[in-house]
């Protein structure tokens, strides 16, 4: 088992480095000249030299990259170019809105989909099934942007008891924040919640079918008893794993519907720093992505290895 | 009955926050939430040429010497009064009494001193050094003056004063203004939540008069509709300059809103490289300007009329002509200048766009016109950072449209290697004499003739002025409606 784990952990650096290596080549070669981009049109050429000395931008590729690594390594991800401040503090302070709001949304999205999808098992090919389905297959179909608007049309606009975008921060109070992220995290969870739905039905009709549901129901128990004890319990566990492969197009739609609401988060981030040229910002943003998605990957390796010994050889 | 409860939990969240008590969003009477498009990425007007860090910060938190009011006029700010000698470059500048700084640092000769010398220091990252280049000496005879001396006449010294980039500074919070500004306005820095709002609130220690407002937030929103839905909902009291303006109309119709359309210093141009052939043809060049139809553009841009303009300069100034029927709409004539030049059946060239959505729009429009007359452009979008390198830096272009919002920036045409290719003695020779003109009847006479010459030579597309969309609560006082500089003083602002 040990060497297993060492041979991964030698392929889970030399995944990352490679990472590394894509990522800062690639912007490497875009054109354009963040010092320039600060500056503007009227920029003499020595403030221009002098900016891209302070940025350290004057230094050679290959050193730059090797700093950018020693930095990553210990924690030190360098100063934005464009907000001239550390990317580390805004990496928290952006984090600070996205993760609340993924966690309300996968919330939200748990919440509406799986009573959905029980309801709709329960009422297996009857006019309450068809309707749950017609839903998922709406809140699949919708684009969770075009959603955004429509409920800022009703709730900002029309009735007036939401804000129709942005955030007062965590230290203006709890509820006022939460109420700032209802929308957005209610547009990002509509196609997770139709999806969830989705699942747990079809999962829930399978389990129905095994034989210790009908033991259970044999032995008296109610149905909603049997429903809730025996069959949720063992329907949920490919929902679970639906849940974590979402969490990524969760992340993704997280950066269009932050723009929508104008919401200060790390899609919002990562969409200006392209924008505004901010490249180490980029690249730093890129790499944390990156280097969560290899992370996952190699736990669930972990996992594997656990569970099939045939693994551990190869 | 784990499961359940784990479910129960996550409707209990969702019903807590629906239930969560409605904070008033009245707006009490002294303070205001403005919008603006663009936020800044730093809060120092003297380290970045971004247009948002003036919008929020000049006249709000900094201050310059002198300061431009909303008609384009300059007045005293920082300077109560100057004198200008009879050679022509000696500025002597009488400060204000009693400024201080936000935190607590009385304002003196010396950093005014500071902040020029620093402006223009060889290490400088000030965006607009050129305003101070002409500077050769400074002196401060006492606390209260300044003195200052040109290497040269230079008409537009003054004027460069009241921008941004010069804004007087103190020595011990200069290098910490990005992040925590500290200047000697009506307002001080409360709180940036970066990539949201910055709150502002009144400094009570004002050297001036009181403003009316004790807070004031500003809130960055990019996206249109957001900009349109936080101004129906409430909201926001206002929007600077709001970037959808396909929503005009039904903004119009509310009644809690006033909108009005404004001026700006920003020249729409269809940049034309005039260093590369077809384009080194004035023939060619002519053409371009009888096929560019300024009013079918501006309309499909806007969709309501703004200012059209036939050369490099905006009708908020008193020297501007209207040259817009140098070469009137004609594409008959626009394709017989052509087959003089050489192209019967036109040519291909490209055309860039940066990423603002008057350039995209216009150069829809822009492409289908030209191609009206055979010249056949292939629009290519570009991000700006890409754009400031290949168009801008390498002059790697044919054809682009952009605004250039600086004011009084008709002597661009005059620089050594800017990305028009411009290269005209005659021109150059006009600007240097520009330059020393101090007598304003004068000046105006000369930037008349350099504008024709502008028009003559037919050396861009001059297409339009970019509007200033001003959305305020109808009930709020003393918003800017042109821009003269961009700027939003809230010290100007009250409540009816």
């Amino acid at each position: 088992m040990i060497g297993y784990i060492l041979r991964r952990l030698a392929a889970l650096g030399l995944t990352l480095l490679a990472a590394a290596v894509v990522i800062f080549v690639v912007l490497e070669i875009l054109p354009g000249d963040p010092a320039a981009v600060t500056l503007g049109l009227n920029a003499a050429p020595e403030a221009l030299a002098a900016l891209r000395a302070e940025m350290g931008l004057d230094k050679p590729a290959v050193l730059r990259f090797l700093l950018w690594l020693g930095g990553l390594a210990t924690g030190d991800l360098g100063q934005s170019y464009t907000y001239r401040v550390p990317v580390l503090q805004l990496i928290a302070e952006r984090m600070a809105v996205t993760l609340p709001l993924a966690l309300m949304a996968i919330a939200l999205a748990t919440a509406i989909g799986i009573p959905l999808g029980m309801l709709a098992a329960s009422r297996h090919g009857r006019l309450t099934d068809a309707g749950v389905m017609a839903f998922a297959q709406a809140g699949l179909a919708i684009p969770n942007f075009w959603f955004g608007l429509l409920l800022v049309l009703v709730f900002a606009v029309g009735l007036g008891w939401l804000p129709a975008g942005g955030f007062p921060g965590w230290q203006a109070g709890i509820g006022v924040s939460l109420k700032a992220l209802l929308m957005p995290a209610l547009a990002l969870a509509l196609p997770q919640a139709a999806i969830i739905a989705r699942v747990t039905r079809s999962s829930m009709l399978d389990t129905l079918q095994e034989d210790f549901v009908r033991t259970a129901r044999a032995k008296g128990l109610s149905e909603g008893t049997t429903m809730r004890r025996h069959a949720l319990r063992n329907a949920l566990i490919p929902v679970v794993t639906i849940l974590g492969l979402q969490f990524s197009v969760l992340i993704a739609g997280a950066i269009i519907i932050e723009n929508v609401f104008a919401l200060p988060g790390l899609g919002r981030l990562v969409f200006q720093a392209i924008a505004q040229h901010d490249l180490i910002v980029v690249k730093d943003l890129v790499m944390l992505f990156a280097g969560l998605a290899i992370l996952i990957n190699f736990a669930v390796e972990l996992l594997y290895g656990l569970i099939d010994p045939r693994l551990r050889q190869s | 009955m784990t499961t359940r409860r784990e479910l129960l939990a996550g409707a209990g969240l969702a019903a807590l926050a629906a239930q969560l008590p409605v904070v008033a969003l009245a707006q009490a009477k002294d303070s205001v939430t403005i919008a603006q498009t663009l936020e800044p990425p730093t809060l120092d007007p003297t380290s970045g040429a971004a247009q948002a860090i003036r919008e929020v910060t000049l006249q709000n938190i900094f201050e310059g010497l002198v300061k431009v009011d909303r008609t384009g006029k300059i007045q005293p700010c920082l300077a109560e009064s100057w004198q200008i000698a009879d050679d022509n470059v000696t500025y002597r500048f009488k400060l204000r009494q009693g400024a201080k700084f936000h935190d607590g640092t009385p304002f003196t000769a010396e950093q005014v001193k500071f902040s020029f010398e620093r402006a223009v220091a060889a290490d400088s990252t000030n965006a607009q050094r050129q305003l101070f280049t002409p500077i050769a000496e400074i002196t401060t005879p006492d606390p209260a003056t300044v003195v200052i001396k040109l290497k040269q006449p230079t008409a537009n010294f003054l004027f460069g004063l009241a921008w941004g980039d010069a804004v007087i500074v103190a020595p011990a919070t200069a290098a910490s203004n990005k992040t925590n500004p500290v200047g000697t306005g009506p307002f001080k820095f409360v709180r940036w939540n970066r990539g949201d709002r910055l709150e502002l609130a009144r400094n009570d220690g004002y050297w001036g008069e009181k403003p009316a407002l004790a807070k004031a937030t500003f809130r960055f929103m990019s996206d249109p509709q957001a900009q349109v839905a936080a101004l129906r909902a409430g909201d926001v009291d206002a929007h600077t300059n709001l970037s959808a303006p396909e929503a005009v109309p039904q903004l119009k119709a509310d009644a809690k809103l006033k909108v009005t359309i404004g001026g700006t210093e920003g020249e729409t141009v269809l940049a034309t490289n005039n260093a590369k052939p077809p384009f080194d043809n004035l023939k060619v060049r002519q053409a371009i300007a009888h096929a560019l139809d300024r009013k079918t553009i501006a309309l499909g841009v806007y969709g309501f009329d703004v200012p059209l303009i036939g050369s490099h300069f905006s009708p908020l100034h008193p020297a501007y002509v209207d040259l817009t029927g140098t070469y009137p709409y004609d594409p008959a004539k626009a394709k017989a200048l052509l087959a003089e030049a050489g192209f019967p059946n036109g040519f291909n060239c490209t055309l860039k766009l940066p990423p603002p959505s008057y350039a995209r729009r216009s150069g829809e429009i822009v492409a289908a016109l030209l191609a009206q007359i055979g010249i056949n452009a292939a629009i290519e979008p570009l991000e700006f950072p890409q754009w400031l390198e290949r168009v801008f830096r390498n002059k790697d272009y044919d054809l682009s449209i952009i605004a250039h919002t600086e004011p009084l920036d008709i002597d661009i045409y005059a620089r050594d290697g800017y990305y028009f290719q411009y290269k005209n003695p005659e021109f150059k020779a006009l600007i240097a004499k520009i330059s020393e003109t101090l007598d304003d009847g004068a000046r105006n006479e000369l930037y008349k003739q350099a504008q024709r010459k502008l028009a003559q030579d037919a050396v861009n597309g001059f297409l339009f002025i970019l509007p200033k969309i001003t959305v305020v609560n109808a009930a709020l006082e003393g918003m800017w409606t042109d821009w003269p500089l961009p700027v939003t003083p809230l010290a100007e602002l009250r409540w009816r």
